[in-house]
């Protein structure tokens, strides 16, 4: 199978994720999406290993993964402390970051 | 050993007992440190001795000897050495400056035992000496600056050593202030020296300024104004003297310090030293007797009617400089070091006599409240009063033979000279009146309540207070210990007096005109390619001399004597008959009032509108705000993107990847 297959579909699952994370205001499902988008990735990276027959791409799709784990720890752990102090659960209303 | 073994011996031991005392004072018990640091000194002197001896086996002409360590300094064209010069000179500065400092070590560990900070003014005395043995020792103009700069930052700490008391940090500071303005001289005529001879050493100096400078030159002429402006600072010669009475703040036996073995004596070092240039530069030395003789004049006369103790003998100290100076200048090296070494010999012991009375005295300094201790203090009565004696050049006593030695060179001098010398015979006068006005003062008279109880076997204590602004102050740290010495009552002040007693008496018998002229003769060799070594008085103009000068005491004193003890209050209705006279010697000539009106005013005018116009309106309103103006309106455009919304920040970021993805794209296709 020619590899631009996959990347097509690379492509439409990051388009995915990303829109999920602009346009959607649940913290939970931003974090999904964002995973949506690192698999994406995930999937360019494995497939232009396999157009190179190289093991390079794989391993970065692991690294990749570790990330994503530590990022949806974070942002879980961030998610229950919202909770916790009863804030609202909503991504635009933490706009404390403001210049 | 080599003579210059024990020269870098003589350095060393100072070095590390400083590093022992300062390191240890935490665990040193008791009065350790001060022993330790007595013990360093003492090594040194015996280093000292150790030179002597072996300097004397050289033959004659091969005394001068140079060794380096390792190359301090090396750049292109100028490489200056770790190195120290062994002759006749240095050996006699160092046997002088560790032999009178070993004692005044000695003194302070029973005179400063009740001060909190014992084992830190132990440590500032050995780097001291050490500053001092360095300056002495150095082979080059480099580690002479060197030298030079330590003793200024020494005196600094040890005149302000008392730090939490007002008067003595500023009269630190302004210690400081003036020896910088000597280094700044020093330095700039090192430039000049290097700049037309290409080397710092001494022997390259002095061997090559016969052809790079002609008689008079005018830049050697600067170079030499400039090395007085240095020799003058640390002197405390006109106009640079003011700071040295000041620095009677620091504890007494740092005065003696300073004003006998170290510091003062830098300057006359100094002219000694480097004598071939100012025998190239006539001018310059003739600039340096006039203002030696001035000085020497102006000190006299300030001594006669300050009534702290302490100060009057500060005064005689400047006055004795200059005629060190004097002699110096007029080419009378073994004479002028001569009184050097007798006047360290008695102004120690005159310090520490002072010392003595005024832990009687509870820490007053005032001679208007001493009299009587006649009887109280024998011990210090008999040896203040053996210093006082060889301060007026009492006949046959040290200051005898050496002052009178000065005056007889600047008289066989000739022309000009003949009116220096007078004035020093006049001065001589003056100073014959002054050290026996303290003597009748302190000693004679009505004992005092202070003077009453001491007899009873009891050391007065008053509250402790600052002698001269009579502020009330504590007893902890930085200010001066609870307890008062006087050397009647501990035998380390006594060992220390004693001995300086003795050769104040005797100390001259190493300069008697003919008979044993001891110092002239080891001098000879530093001194032989002087234009003026054959120069000398004759015999009988010497002794013409000494009788003259003899005479000039007796009758000081005599008048002395009939003023204070004959006719007590015949001073008071003088002063009240010449009162201007009076006054203007009280404010010591108004030089401090016209330092402060010249300079003082000036500046803080000139900081105050620097402070208010330049650096509020300019600097901070102008510049600063001007500089924050720009980069606030520029960061406005930023900051309003700046929204918060994690969701905003989310597009804004894929919308710049994919313009980076998009650009990137269309370049490489």
């Amino acid at each position: 199978m020619d590899v631009i297959w996959f990347l097509v579909l690379s492509a439409f699952i990051f388009c995915i994720g990303a829109t999920g994370v602009i346009v959607r205001r649940d913290p939970l499902v931003v974090l999904l999406c964002l995973e949506l988008m690192l698999n994406a990735g995930n999937l360019a990276l494995i497939a232009f290993a396999r157009m190179h027959g190289n093991q390079a791409g794989q391993v970065f799709a692991l690294v990749v993964m570790v990330i994503a784990a530590c990022e949806v720890v974070i942002g879980l752990g961030i998610i229950v402390a919202m909770y916790r102090n009863r804030l609202r659960i909503d991504v635009d209303e933490m706009s404390e970051l403001r210049g | 050993m080599s003579a210059t073994d024990y020269g870098w011996l003589i350095l060393a031991f100072p070095v590390v007992g400083m590093l022992v005392v300062s390191l240890g004072w935490r665990v040193l018990p008791g009065r350790t440190a001060g022993w330790i640091a007595s013990l360093a000194i003492g090594l040194s002197f015996l280093a000292s001795v150790g030179a002597l001896v072996d300097l004397q086996d050289h033959p004659h002409d091969e005394r001068s000897l140079v060794d380096s360590a390792w190359t301090y300094v090396a750049t292109a064209g100028v490489d200056v050495d770790m190195a120290i010069l062994i002759d006749p000179l240095s050996v006699f500065m160092c046997l002088v400056v560790s032999g009178v400092s070993f004692l005044i070590h000695v003194y302070s560990v029973a005179y400063m035992g009740g001060d909190r900070g014992y084992a830190r003014y132990f440590a500032y005395l050995n780097y001291f000496v050490f500053s001092m043995l360095l300056l002495v020792l150095a082979a080059n103009f480099i580690l002479l600056i060197v030298g030079w700069a330590f003793v200024g930052a020494a005196s600094y700490l040890l005149i302000s050593f008392w730090y939490r008391r007002q008067t003595a940090v500023y009269a630190g500071i302004k210690a400081f202030v003036m020896n910088v303005i000597g280094d700044v001289g020093l330095v700039i005529a090192a430039f000049l020296l290097l700049d037309e001879t290409g080397t710092l050493s001494y022997a390259g100096v002095f061997e090559s300024a016969g052809e790079a400078f002609g008689r008079n030159d005018g830049t050697l002429v600067a170079a030499c104004l400039l090395i007085l402006v240095g020799a003058f600072a640390k002197s405390a010669q006109l106009p640079l003297h003011t700071w040295l009475p000041d620095a009677m703040e620091g504890p007494t036996p740092v005065s003696a310090l300073i004003h006998a073995a170290t510091m003062v004596t830098a300057g006359v070092y100094l002219i000694a030293r480097t004598f071939p240039l100012f025998e190239l530069a006539p001018t310059a030395a003739d600039v340096s007797a006039i203002i030696a003789t001035a000085t020497l004049l102006f000190a006299a006369t300030v001594a006669l009617v300050v009534t702290d103790l302490k100060r009057i003998i500060a005064y005689s100290t400047i006055s004795q400089i200059g005629y060190m100076i004097l002699g110096v200048s007029v080419a009378a090296y073994g004479a002028g070091l001569f009184h050097l070494m007798t006047h360290a010999f008695f102004k120690a012991l005159l310090f520490m006599g002072a010392g003595s009375v005024i832990g009687a005295m509870a820490g007053i300094q005032d001679v208007d409240r001493m009299g009587g201790f006649r009887r109280a203090m024998p011990f210090t009565f008999v040896t203040f009063t053996i210093g006082a004696l060889a301060l007026a050049a009492f006949p046959l006593t040290a200051g005898f033979f050496s002052k009178d030695e000065v005056l007889a060179f600047a008289l066989n001098r000739g022309g000009g000279f003949v009116v220096l010398a007078l004035v020093g015979y006049l001065a001589a006068a003056l100073t014959g009146f002054y050290a026996f006005r303290m003597v009748f003062r302190v000693f004679w008279g009505d004992p005092v309540p202070e003077a009453r109880e001491l007899e009873g076997g009891h050391v007065a204590h008053g509250a402790p207070m600052n002698p001269m602004t009579g502020e009330a102050e504590d007893t902890d740290v930085g200010f001066p210990g609870p307890e008062h010495t006087v050397a009647e009552r501990s035998w380390p002040m006594k060992a220390a007096m004693g001995p300086l007693a003795l050769l104040a008496l005797v100390g001259g018998i190493v300069g008697v005109p003919a008979l044993t002229d001891t110092l002239e003769t080891f001098l000879e060799p530093t001194f032989e390619d002087s234009r003026y070594i054959a120069d000398h008085p004759s015999e009988g103009a010497e002794w013409a001399g000494l009788g003259a000068g003899g005479l000039i005491a007796l009758c000081a004193i005599a008048v002395a004597y009939l003023l204070y003890v004959r006719r007590p209050g015949t001073t008071l209705r003088l002063a009240d008959r010449f009162a201007a006279v009076h006054r203007f010697l009280v404010h010591k000539w108004y030089f401090d009032e016209l330092y402060d009106a010249v300079f003082v005013r000036p500046m803080a005018t000139a900081g105050s509108f620097g402070r208010r116009v330049v650096e509020t309106e300019f600097v901070q309103g102008f510049i600063v705000g001007g500089a924050t103006g720009i980069v606030r309106a520029g960061t406005s455009l930023a900051r309003t993107i700046q929204t918060g919304f994690l969701r905003g920040y989310a597009l804004m970021l894929l919308l710049g990847i994919a313009a980076l993805s998009l650009y990137f794209l269309i370049s490489s296709a």
